[in-house]
């Protein structure tokens, strides 16, 4: 194979004319080029954000953050510091775990159950739900709010990170469902007919067989329910209160007209970047290609 | 160990379509069967619900004296081979082996050492801590048994367990899983549509068509006495070659078949052995004769009312033998709708000639001259002859 294709490389470069090579050499260059300049692009406020966080306030009126690389003397951990004794933010960043960590799990762990029955268990009715749960995708979130707090005062949780927690899951779970069924259904039935003959129960064949080769779906889906939870400003501003307001409130609390307080925001933001930032490092593992590799023919 | 009883087994879809009709199969203690049949027969839906992964919509299967129409597969105690072989991906060759063991919650200590023995019996010892996407596929398949093997069932079920296999490695793995099958004793039920290895691997081969069995017997009796044109034309390859003919009788008893201009003499052994045979006395009926029965005039030697004349239009030099593909001004039997379905599935019609004169497929010796275009007298082994109803297709024997 290795080989092959070398040999295909040799043979082609020798018949190719000058021109087509030059194309070729700047092709693959430009396209680097393009690449590298999108990532600065990407990057470089990001890259603004933590110097900006490092710098003393007292300098912000003298100049940009990068004013802070040729005067390092400018960063200090002061502006960190400052902010980890603001309880408000200290506070607020625990709620922001105590949202996404169960709506993350939950989504994960009822969107893979019935992401499972959808594409392997015969029940009546089967194909008419899941009409019903592709419905659901096209339902955006705005047209529930007002319904969705009328209800939850109600039942008396407005306010509460758990009223946060529901919504967040019921909006979660038809894209979950969605794509761990059709990730579910490519797995060969041949191998849940094996792994019932070799004495699994339905149970066993979600946990030890359906789980593990899902690995690389269940992983996308959790850093995209982890991302969107976790940065998501508008649910939580209308279900929290001052007492389990997440991060992403509190800091857009903190933005004024005149003079925002960026010595607040830029590292909280940059501590809010942090961990999903580390989720997804944790995740990206699970993104193996060809699980099913020797399992049929 | 246990035998595995079918009656009257049969099997609907929901949407109507029939796989299997009045199914009634007993499965020795100990037997190799083999269920053979074209694409489509029903062969697997029948092994299917034997394991459980089909429900039974008709009659009652048995493992050993236990009625199991309504048993999940896990506890019928029945290990099966799949023909994609299913092994798990994400676990080792040592996992997949073993996993049916670990779900039955056997020590760990027994579990490592019939993980083991089983390796050891299908020499995949050091392959044991791969994953099977670093096997190759005759390896892969050995996990496969493995995984059969190693649960001491009561019966394996095999679905076309060779397959996926080069030619070479199918023989190969065809002689091994014969050999295991005799080591281990155990009650085997084996689908293929290849009937070299329903031949060289059962004890008994059941040929199946549309659902319906056709007939089951030992291999040897299956291609001596096939019951119909269906069976007799299925088995055996290059198949049975079929000639209209119509059965004469003289004073002496003498029976004779007219083929168009030409006769065969029947030696007096063959309506000995068919008393049925008086009742076609001019009537019409199918021949069939094996290509193997049919050899070159100038080598078995011109015998009058055994040999006819022919024409060679593909000679195709085997080493062994020469596969002459002759044409004859002879009726062929065409008509009967087994032999057409044959035809279409077997893809051996012998070669197309222009005007409608028999095509017969002859396995002569290699010492044979023949060549391309050439007259040919060819002999007829006419005591091996067989003979059909012209409109039922049954085999002619007992009255």
């Amino acid at each position: 194979m290795t080989a092959a294709a070398s040999t295909d490389i040799v043979t082609g470069s020798i018949n190719r004319g000058w021109a087509a090579r030059i194309a070729a050499r700047t092709g693959g260059g430009a396209l680097r080029i393009f690449l590298i300049v999108v990532a600065l692009v990407w990057l470089i406020p990001t890259f603004g954000l933590l110097i900006e966080s490092l710098r003393d306030p007292a300098q912000y009126a003298n100049g940009g953050w990068w004013d802070a690389i040729t005067h390092p003397a400018q960063l200090t951990f002061s502006n960190y510091s400052a902010l980890l004794k603001t309880s408000a933010i200290t506070g607020s960043f625990w709620n922001t775990v105590e949202i996404t960590v169960p709506a993350t799990i939950l989504v994960v762990l009822i969107g893979a159950a019935a992401g499972y029955a959808f594409a392997w268990l015969e029940f009546p009715g089967r194909d008419a739900l899941f009409l019903v749960v592709i419905g659901l995708l096209v339902v955006p979130i705005q047209i529930a709010l007002i319904p969705v707090v009328k209800l939850y005062s109600a039942l008396g949780i407005s306010g509460s990170i758990l009223s946060v927690v529901i919504f967040h899951v019921a909006f979660g779970l038809p894209f979950a469902i969605f794509l761990l069924r059709n990730y579910f259904s490519g797995i060969p039935r041949d191998l849940m007919e094996a792994a019932r003959m070799d004495g699994a129960t339905e149970g066993r064949i979600f946990f030890r067989i359906v789980l593990p080769l899902g690995l690389p779906a269940i992983a996308s889906l959790a850093i995209f329910q982890f991302l969107w939870v976790w940065n998501d400003l508008l649910v939580a501003l209308i279900f929290t209160d001052s007492s389990s307001q997440p991060l992403t409130v509190a800091l857009a609390s903190q933005t004024r007209q005149f003079g925002s307080s960026i010595d607040v925001l830029a590292p909280g933001a940059f501590l809010s970047l942090i961990v999903p930032l580390a989720v997804f490092m944790f995740f990206q593992r699970f993104f193996v290609e060809g699980v099913m590799a020797g399992s049929v023919k | 160990m246990a035998r595995i009883a079918l009656s009257h087994v049969g099997k609907v879809y929901e949407d109507g379509t029939r796989a299997v009709a009045d199914l009634n199969i007993e499965v020795e203690d100990g037997e190799f069967l083999v269920f053979v049949g074209p694409s489509g027969c029903g062969k697997t839906a029948a092994l299917r619900m034997v394991a459980g992964l089909e429900t039974i919509t008709e009659g009652d299967v048995r493992i050993g004296d236990k009625l199991v129409n309504n048993v999940p597969p896990r506890d019928r105690d029945v290990a099966m081979v799949f023909q994609s072989y299913a092994l798990y991906p994400h676990l080792t060759v040592r996992d997949n082996i073993g996993f049916g063991l670990q779900l039955r919650k056997m020590p760990k200590a027994e579990v490592r050492r019939r993980v083991e023995d089983a390796a050891r019996t299908l020499g995949l010892s050091e392959y044991l801590d791969r994953k099977p996407r670093n096997l190759s596929g005759g390896q892969r398949q050995r996990v496969a048994m493995g995984r059969a093997i190693v649960r001491q069932p009561q019966a394996f079920l095999m679905d076309e367990p060779l397959s996926n296999l080069d030619a070479k490695l199918r023989v190969q793995m065809r002689a091994e899983i014969g050999k295991l099958q005799r080591d281990l004793g155990v009650t085997t039920v084996y689908v293929t549509h290849d009937q070299v290895e329903a031949m060289t691997l059962g004890h008994r081969v059941a040929v199946i068509r549309k659902g319906v069995l056709q007939q089951i017997a030992p291999p040897q009796e299956l291609y001596d006495r096939p019951t119909n044109l269906f069976v007799a034309g299925f088995i055996g390859s290059p198949a049975m070659n079929f000639l209209s003919a119509t059965v004469l009788r003289d004073d002496n008893d003498q029976y004779t078949l007219e083929m168009g201009a030409e006769t065969l003499v029947l030696p007096p052994s063959v309506p000995v052995a068919r008393p049925a045979l008086a009742g076609y006395v001019d009537k019409p009926i199918v021949v069939g004769i094996r290509p193997e029965d049919i050899e070159d005039a100038s080598i078995a030697g011109r015998q009058p009312g055994r040999t006819l004349p022919a024409r060679a239009e593909l000679v195709e030099p085997l080493g062994s033998d020469l596969m002459v593909h002759l044409s004859m001004d002879l009726p062929q039997a065409s008509g009967h709708e087994d032999i057409a379905e044959l035809a279409e599935e077997t893809g051996e019609g012998g070669v197309a000639i222009a005007d409608e004169r028999a095509v017969v497929v002859a396995r002569f010796s290699p010492r044979s001259q023949v060549k391309v275009g050439d007259p040919v007298q060819i002999t007829v082994a006419t005591e091996q002859i067989h003979l059909f109803d012209a409109t039922t297709g049954s085999a002619v024997w007992d009255a």
